[in-house]
């Protein structure tokens, strides 16, 4: 006798936990239900903040960064010196590797009509070190940009190079603007 | 007044004129005689929403699946392949990111930062594996958190560990979960996230040092089954807190425990409770009196812990980036330049005024003051309350599982002589 009623308050006890424990997740279900956002939000970082500082390189969670050079063609110049591609100091100009400025030698010049030339990115190649992005920003129009790459970027929950960026350079948008590109981009899909 | 028209209208006329040097390039985009065709821009899209929610949606079916297979089947062979469906489909391929156990962090954000935008997600994978618990227990820990899932296929030779040292190590869980949420609250690091010793096996890429983490886990998980879950995990605290009062939770015998010990052993995890020895009233006194000291004295523990804590919080506030940078600019306004960091040089190239930046700081300074004092007096309470929890003895006569701890894994179901009454 004695020990069913121990039980009944046992039980009862139980039962106050479980309907506050369910009153409180749905009281914080429906107090952060109202401030989410539908949709979906992804990583990206500024180019107008960043300052090629290599972090983006070596501070990615994946082995080779989601962060990759993008070429924006239409602000390109397509110039025979890019600022992008040839080190400032080199001697004679010709694409020999150690004259590129690239370290995986991810850049592809072609000639496209006299005297213009074309340079695209092997995303396979680049390791998102920004060395060309800061050249070009330096001696050309800018057109090479640092961005995540999200077909390869994981999305993490706390992206692990936004906490490294000295300049502040990451933020979460919208995942239907997924790209942010700085300056005169003509076509932009 | 003419005159100032005409000075009005220079400047806005030299004012245009110069946003026109800015909008051009510096070199032109030339315009190709021959044709040649621009390659497009490559910006991949991300994963699509629909998506997204379809996690939901398979977190869902899943954990319905599992509770199902374990409380109506009580079949661990069920429970196994949900641990392998689970594995595969939130570890491999969606690479153990969306996981109800970083999700504390996402939520713990959003109450205190208004302006965070909590992804939908977040707050779904937070808040149904600890539906599921109230009314389940711990089925979600059974076959579907991916964390638990490949630790789980690694129990293979488990070792019983003393109950005093699984109550020291099970202290640690606590402590890490304070820090998550301190972290979080302070808008400082997400450092489950930054610490998840599985999560670059599942994306088959991480640092060295990740991936012996995981694997020096995974193998001592041989021995000492499932550490992370057991001696890491900070969402298990909340389920087992919850799973404590939880409505059907699994029973090892499904009729009346007949005690003959067979599950004895069973439970990797150690947790059963086993059935206690007679009543003796005179340690009962004692027990009571312990139990009754050390209850007192919990108060004394929180008010020391929670000074503890406020005296480190000038070390914790550290690993906050504007903090740490404050810092650094301080003592490099003292010395006389020499190395400086790329943060302040970068800080110092955009020109933000410095005093701004200290003010920040110290406002997020003073947070970690009150998230010490919170944090410290937390840890002493459940030191506390694990002191007094340890001085007494719940008399038992039967085997049953640790409605807490237990993992409803399943795995004591299949030593269980007592059949259930066929219908
Ligand atoms: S870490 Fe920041 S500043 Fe450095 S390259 Fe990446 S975006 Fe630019
Ligand atoms: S220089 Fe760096 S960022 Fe530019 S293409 Fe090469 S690897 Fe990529
Ligand atoms: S979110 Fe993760 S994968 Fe993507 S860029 Fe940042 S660290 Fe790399
Ligand atoms: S204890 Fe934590 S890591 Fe282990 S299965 Fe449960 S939620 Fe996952």
């Amino acid at each position: 006798m004695e020990d069913k009623k121990k039980y009944n308050r046992r039980d009862f006890i139980n039962s106050s936990f479980r309907v506050g424990i369910a009153l409180g997740l749905t009281g914080i279900g429906v107090a952060l239900t109202r401030r989410a956002i539908a949709g979906k939000s992804v990583w990206q970082l500024d180019p107008s903040k960043c300052v090629q500082c290599g972090r983006c390189a070596t501070s990615c969670v994946l082995e080779t960064s989601a962060v990759k050079c993008t070429h924006v063609y239409d602000m390109c110049g397509y110039c025979d010196l890019c600022g992008g591609y040839l080190r400032p100091d080199t001697k004679d100009l010709n694409t020999a590797a150690e004259n590129q400025l690239c370290p995986t030698s991810a850049i592809v010049r072609k000639f496209v009509e006299e005297p213009f030339f074309e340079y695209q990115i092997i995303e396979e190649l680049c390791i998102g070190c920004g060395k060309c992005v800061k050249g070009c920003g330096a001696f050309g129009n800018g057109s090479l940009q640092l961005q995540i790459n999200h077909k390869l970027c994981v999305n993490c929950n706390q992206c692990a190079i936004a906490r490294a960026c000295p300049a502040d350079a990451f933020s979460r948008v919208s995942a239907s603007e997924a790209y942010l590109f700085k300056g005169f981009v003509k076509g932009k899909k | 007044m003419k005159k100032h028209l005409s000075i009005v209208l220079l400047t806005l006329l030299l004012s245009v004129q110069v946003l026109n040097i800015f909008a051009q390039q510096r070199f032109p985009k030339p315009e190709f005689e021959t044709k040649y065709v621009q390659p497009v821009m490559q910006t991949p899209s991300p994963r699509s929403v629909f998506m997204e929610y379809f996690d939901v949606v398979a977190l869902i079916g899943s954990l319905s699946l599992i509770t199902w297979l374990i409380l109506k089947k009580r079949s661990r062979q069920g429970v196994f392949w949900m641990t392998i469906f689970s594995l595969v489909y939130f570890g491999f391929y969606r690479k153990g990111c969306i996981c109800a156990v970083g999700s504390l962090q996402n939520v713990t954000m959003a109450l205190f930062y208004p302006d965070y935008h909590i992804p939908i997600t977040a707050i779904a994978f937070f808040i149904i594996p600890l539906v599921f618990t109230l009314f389940y227990g711990r089925t979600f820990c059974a076959g579907i958190c991916p964390l638990g899932a490949i630790q789980d296929i690694f129990v293979l030779r488990p070792l019983p560990l003393k109950s005093w040292v699984q109550k020291v190590l099970g202290l640690i869980p606590f402590i890490y979960l304070g820090l998550a949420v301190l972290y979080s609250a302070t808008g400082t690091d997400y450092i489950v996230c930054r610490y998840d010793p599985f999560v670059g096996i599942f994306r088959h890429n991480a640092t060295f040092m990740m991936f012996a983490i995981g694997g020096i886990l995974l193998l001592i998980g041989v021995f000492i089954a499932r550490p992370y879950c057991r001696f890491l995990c900070p969402y298990g605290i909340l389920l087992n807190l919850v799973s404590r009062v939880s409505k059907n939770h699994l029973s090892i015998a499904p009729g009346k425990c007949i005690e003959c010990r067979l599950c004895e052993n069973s439970c990797p995890f150690g947790a059963i409770n086993m059935p206690t020895p007679t009543k003796n009233n005179e340690k009962r006194n004692i027990m009571v009196k312990r139990f009754a000291f050390y209850f007192l004295i919990t108060p004394f523990l929180v008010v020391l812990g929670g000074w503890t804590g406020s005296r480190f919080h000038e070390n914790l506030a550290n690993v906050n980036p504007k903090v740490k940078l404050a810092n650094e600019l301080l003592i490099s306004n003292v010395k006389e330049p020499g190395k400086v960091s790329l943060e302040i040089t970068t800080f110092k190239s955009t020109g933000k005024p410095i005093d701004k930046l200290y003010t920040e700081a110290a406002a997020i300074v003073q947070k970690f003051y009150i998230g010490g004092w919170i944090l410290g007096g937390f840890l002493g309470l459940v030191f506390g309350l694990t002191l007094a929890s340890l001085s007494i003895i719940q008399y038992r006569t039967d085997y049953t599982t640790n409605k807490g701890s237990c993992y409803s894994c399943a795995r004591c179901v299949d030593f269980c002589p007592v059949k259930a009454e066929v219908k």
